[in-house]
């Protein structure tokens, strides 16, 4: 256990440019060393303890640059955890730094469980025993946090998924251990053939979801975006521009967004949760005054607010009121419709808003809207706007898992191609099932078992 | 009124398989061992199925007898059919299975025990057994008043204590097959704050063979090759003429009765309240709970050799009498048949086996072992690896040695231990290979090699026989080696051979080794190709074989293996306080304390226990290694 190599992310997310990546154990330098070029052609292998490089982290199956990065190579003993330890400084921001770490991954590294370096340090001997009630807190506190995300914020529709995909392996698995358990009972033999449909189908559903992570929509957590403005002002087209999909209701009626709707979109790898809220204003509607409210709510949670104005009718009471509530936030305003004749007031704008701020655009047109995600990720990546980390781990962790639960798959494929008996597959099946189970964090104990007897009719 | 009988080292209470085994283990390890047993007609007696062995029961077998255990070598004196299992599957599921002549397996076990020295067997019912002020075992009490000072206890007393047997609504207080069952031990053990179950389990009616019509059911034949299951055992001198088993199915007819009749079983009139077995439902079970199944199999086996008793594979049931006979008639070939010993439910004590250490010593009480159905467990195979094991160390400690632990991965009976003592059961615990997670390590064709070594180091094994073992390992290291060196250049006969197996064609020279992974191809095909086949035993061949054939699974079964010893290997004290530790969740605290687990490992494998639990366990054991360093 204390053996192998593990990798996180070290640094806070989304809070600067920079992002470091830290890997610890025997393999951290060869893992590195097997993404990392440099002009000189730099073995990491060989370098001197404690020096710093400059290269590149590449994707090896896309033989493509991921990030300019500074490595950081320390030999143990002398390192925090008193093992081999790289950190790599990549410059990229939170986009890169994910990305780098899923090739550390990719290469054989496994992501470190919440206070993971320290545990190691402590019990590698590097912190001192007076500490050692620390490390537990920090052990302690870490796991909840994670947990936390890690299960309850699971998109509920994901968990449905993932535990369809666990009971067809689990049927299988009862299959071939109920056969090999009863050999002389009537069960129906195992098709190969039909087996390997099965796989592949399972598998394929795995990999439409590590695509889902990859456009984060896994866990239910982004950057918490709140669109506002009085109604029919086009919040709901923006939106819409957005997700380049029709969801929200749109008429030209006011008030037609009577609650909430909340969107995920991804814009170049950073997860949005896009909160549209019905217009505020004063409202006599019981159901859209419980709107109104639900959007001041809103407000207050918010990490990124976009106001949206319309530039064709002149600034209303209720404009006036949202700027009001909005002043000190970070807000993002739009001055839409720019398709339509400006009657509006934008010196009041500009004198409440610095201009960077201030987008004017049609959400109509296909160019302004890629204008303002570029905007977004920009402040993003400037740590201008940043979201709760734990979501992002929880992200990778969920996605290492799936990636390790289609390799063993992979595996069951090969080993069925290799006519190998079926008793062979069943080692890589329940890894497959195991690994999906981290992530709905259900374990397997009886559960095999159980279904053999739910299934098969068996004993004397 | 009592009287002092003897002073004994071991006494062992109970004569079957566990029982048997554990005596045997104690005696043959120089312990004075009593074996007390309530009818010694029933020593090793199986009463239920007439065999011995089949899916990973078959590997525990293999088990015990490389450990220097007496199961194997005795049904390799009385089996009357072997089947290997399984062989259309990969090795490590392949199983050894036999028929056995029930009673003349019974008798050689007697007569092994009789003449095995340091061992005496008695007629006596065990009731009472006695501490000291510390809870150590002192001594055990005959219902008539003996008592034998003792070192060690083994409690082996498989479905006897306070045993019920319910056919339809006759309810009688009888142990299995009618025999007396003990009432009193329970009380004795209660006093002794053992916290007691109450399993259920059953075995279908036996049929006079003279009236079964055989033309109408189809042959099972035993295999051509027997397989002994003794290491020390070779094919042809354990050959003997085998006797057939029968198959037959159930139809609507028999369905029908037994729906039309359900109100009448104790079990679903609620009679019994005892936890039966998922994997051994009773034909009533079978047809409510898998209602679209059109047949089921029913086997007919024989008993032994010079009985016309059957045994009727696949019918346990607790219906009166009278609805057994109607529905055996339903069957093909059955029209006519003649029950002689009608199926019945036995209901028992058993204990919580969490109560228990690896070494199946209770926690509780200093020298008191158990094994068997006592524990909890089901089958004549489950009950013999307990009963080795407890009876090793049983006399390990009596010898003040260090005991004799099997882990996960040494072994089925690890497995088998480990579940047991970790995770307890709520139903009569039944081996299976799929509870086995390094399988394609624990083969039955390799039990010699994983244990021999533990049982010749705690003498049962002897100089002689380790000695063979430890040629047979290094003749198969050495042909292992010789395939990896031994290259095949591209030549018109081995391109030939290749061609004739369906095989790729060489483009350049390759080592037996490889050829020998192809899938077409195995070790004893390639000797056609080999420059210099050498002439080895069957047992080392097939190990190089599947050795060379499964080494990329081996290889990551043994990385997997590797993970799990580390743990394994950080032992927990029994007298840490769980509730004491900060940062362990509640729950996690509390079933710590209760199971008390030896290692890291374990604790890891305790349901309720997280990965961060037990992260704060591994920070706990560092900081206790410290204090103590600093101590010096």
């Amino acid at each position: 256990m204390i053996e192998d190599t593990i990798a996180a992310i070290s640094t806070p997310m989304g809070t600067g440019g920079i992002g470091i990546v830290r890997i610890s154990g025997k393999d951290a330098i060869s893992i590195v060393n097997n993404i990392f070029q440099s002009k000189t052609k730099k073995d990491l292998l060989k370098v001197k303890s404690h020096t710093i490089h400059y290269g590149h982290i590449i994707d090896k199956d896309k033989k493509s640059i991921i990030d300019e990065v500074l490595v950081m190579v320390m030999r143990a003993p002398n390192t925090y955890t008193k093992e081999d330890v790289i950190e790599i400084n990549c410059h990229g921001g939170i986009i890169s730094v994910r990305k780098v770490l899923e090739q550390v991954l990719k290469m054989g590294a496994r992501m470190a469980e919440p206070g993971e370096f320290t545990k190691r340090a402590f019990l590698n001997g590097r912190i001192d025993l007076s500490q050692a009630e620390a490390v537990i807190d920090v052990i302690t506190a870490k796991t909840d946090v994670s947990l936390n995300t890690a299960i309850n914020q699971l998109n509920g529709n994901l968990s449905l998924k993932i535990n369809e995909i666990r009971n067809t392996l689990l049927e299988i698995m009862a299959h071939i251990e109920a056969s090999i358990d009863y050999p002389e009972y009537d069960i129906e033999e195992l098709n190969y053939d039909t087996l390997k449909n099965n796989i592949e189908n399972i598998k394929n559903k795995i990999n439409l979801l590590i695509e889902t992570t990859s456009s984060g929509k896994i866990i239910k957590e982004g950057v918490k975006t709140v669109i506002v403005g009085k109604p029919n002002v086009g919040k709901s087209s923006l939106l819409n521009a957005l997700l380049r999909e029709q969801r929200a209701i749109v008429t030209d009626i006011p008030g037609t967004t009577r609650d909430v709707l909340e969107e995920y979109i991804n814009i170049s790898g950073i997860p949005f949760k896009i909160i549209d809220t019905a217009g505020i204003r004063e409202t006599e509607d019981v159901v859209e005054q419980i709107g109104v409210k639900r959007s001041k709510e809103w407000l207050e949670v918010a990490d990124l607010i976009i106001l949206i104005l319309d530039i064709s009718t002149p600034l209303t009471k209720e404009d006036i009121y949202i700027m009001d509530l909005i002043q000190n936030k970070k807000t993002i305003v739009i001055l839409n419709k720019t398709d339509l004749e400006s009657v509006i007031d934008k010196e009041e704008i500009y004198d409440r808003f610095s201009k960077d701020k201030i987008i004017e655009m049609s959400a109509k047109n296909i160019e302004d809207v890629e204008r303002l995600e570029n905007i977004l990720k920009d402040m993003f990546i400037k740590g201008k706007i940043t979201m709760n980390d734990s979501t992002i781990i929880t992200n990778i962790r969920h996605k290492e898992a799936l990636i390790k639960a289609d390799s063993s798959l992979k595996n069951v494929l090969e080993s069925i191609n290799m006519g190998m008996p079926e008793d062979c597959l069943s080692i890589d099946l329940m890894n497959a099932y195991k690994y999906l189970g981290e992530i709905t964090g259900e374990s397997v104990e009886e559960d095999l078992i159980n279904k053999i007897f739910s299934q098969f009719c068996l004993g004397k | 009124m009592t009287y002092i009988a003897d002073n004994i080292d071991v006494a062992v209470i109970g004569g079957g398989h566990a029982g048997c085994e554990a005596a045997l283990a104690t005696a043959r390890m120089g312990l004075k061992t009593v074996l007390f047993a309530i009818s010694l007609d029933s020593i090793a007696m199986m009463p239920c199925n007439p065999s011995i062995g089949g899916t990973s029961k078959g590997h525990l077998v293999r088990e015990i007898d490389a450990l220097g255990g007496e199961m194997g070598k005795n049904i390799d004196k009385t089996f009357i059919q072997s089947r290997m299992l399984n062989t259309g599957k990969g090795p490590a599921v392949h199983s050894l299975r036999a028929q056995a002549d029930k009673r003349r397996y019974s008798q050689e076990m007697k007569k092994t025990l009789e003449t095995t020295e340091n061992l005496s067997i008695k007629q006596m019912e065990i009731v009472k057994i006695h501490v000291d002020e510390n809870k150590k075992v002192k001594a055990v009490e005959t219902a008539n008043g003996a008592i034998y000072n003792c070192k060690a206890a083994i409690i082996a007393t498989g479905t006897y204590l306070r045993a019920r047997c319910f056919i339809g609504d006759v309810v009688e207080y009888t142990g299995p097959n009618g025999l007396k069952p003990a009432n009193k031990l329970t009380d004795s053990l209660k006093e002794l704050g053992i916290k007691m179950l109450r399993f259920k389990t059953g075995t279908p009616s036996r049929v006079d063979k003279r009236s079964i019509d055989f033309s109408k059911l189809e042959e099972q034949p035993g295999d051509e090759k027997i397989v002994p299951f003794s290491f020390e055992n070779d094919s042809k001198s354990i050959y003997r003429e085998q006797i057939s088993c029968w198959l037959t199915y159930t139809n609507d007819k028999t369905h029908k009765i037994i729906k039309d009749n359900l109100h009448r079983s104790p079990l679903y009139g609620g009679k019994i309240e005892g936890i039966g077995p998922r994997y051994c439902p009773s034909i009533e079970d079978k047809v409510v709970r898998f209602e679209d199944k059109e047949r089921h199999q029913v086997f007919l086996e024989p008993e032994g050799e010079n009985t016309m008793e059957m045994y009727v594979q696949g019918m346990s049931s607790s219906l009166p009498e009278d609805v057994q006979i109607s529905m055996l008639r339903t069957l093909p070939g059955f029209e006519k048949c003649e029950v002689m010993r009608t199926g019945y439910a036995i209901e028992y004590d058993c204990i919580d086996s969490t109560q228990l250490r690896h070494t199946l010593e209770f926690k509780e009480i200093d020298g008191l072992f158990s094994a068997g159905q006592f524990n909890g467990s089901s089958g004549y195979e489950e009950a013999a690896a307990q009963g080795i094991v407890a009876g090793i160390n049983a006399g390990l400690k009596i010898l003040n040695k260090d005991p004799m632990i099997i882990d996960r991965s040494e072994g089925y009976i690890g497995v088998l231990i480990d579940d047991l003592v970790t995770k307890g059961t709520n139903e009569p615990y039944r081996m299976m290979t799929s509870r086995a997670e390094y399988r394609l390590l624990l083969r039955q064709d390799n039990a010699d090699i994983r244990l021999t070594q533990k049982g010749y180091e705690v003498g049962l094994i002897s100089k002689e026989r380790y000695e063979k073992f430890l040629e047979k390992k290094r003749l198969i290291e050495e042909e292992i080696e010789r395939m990896k060196k031994t290259i095949v250049g591209v030549k018109p006969n081995v391109q030939e051979f290749l061609k004739a197996n369906n095989s790729t064609p060489l483009r350049s020279g390759i080592s037996l080794l490889e050829l020998i992974k192809r899938p077409e191809l195995d070790y004893y095909k390639i000797r056609e190709i080999d420059p210099n086949p050498r002439d080895l035993p069957d047992a080392v061949k097939e190990q190089v074989n599947i050795q060379i054939k499964y080494d990329g699974y081996i290889k990551r079964q043994m990385q997997q293996v590797e993970q799990f010893k580390k743990l394994e290997r950080k032992l927990l004290k029994e007298d840490i306080d769980y509730l004491s530790i900060k940062g362990l969740r509640i729950e996690a605290a509390q079933k710590l304390n209760k199971i008390k687990p030896r290692s890291i490992g374990q604790a890891s494998r305790i349901s309720g226990v997280s990965p961060a639990d037990i992260s704060v366990l591994l920070v706990y054991l560092e900081q206790l290694n410290r204090k103590k360093e600093l101590d010096y």
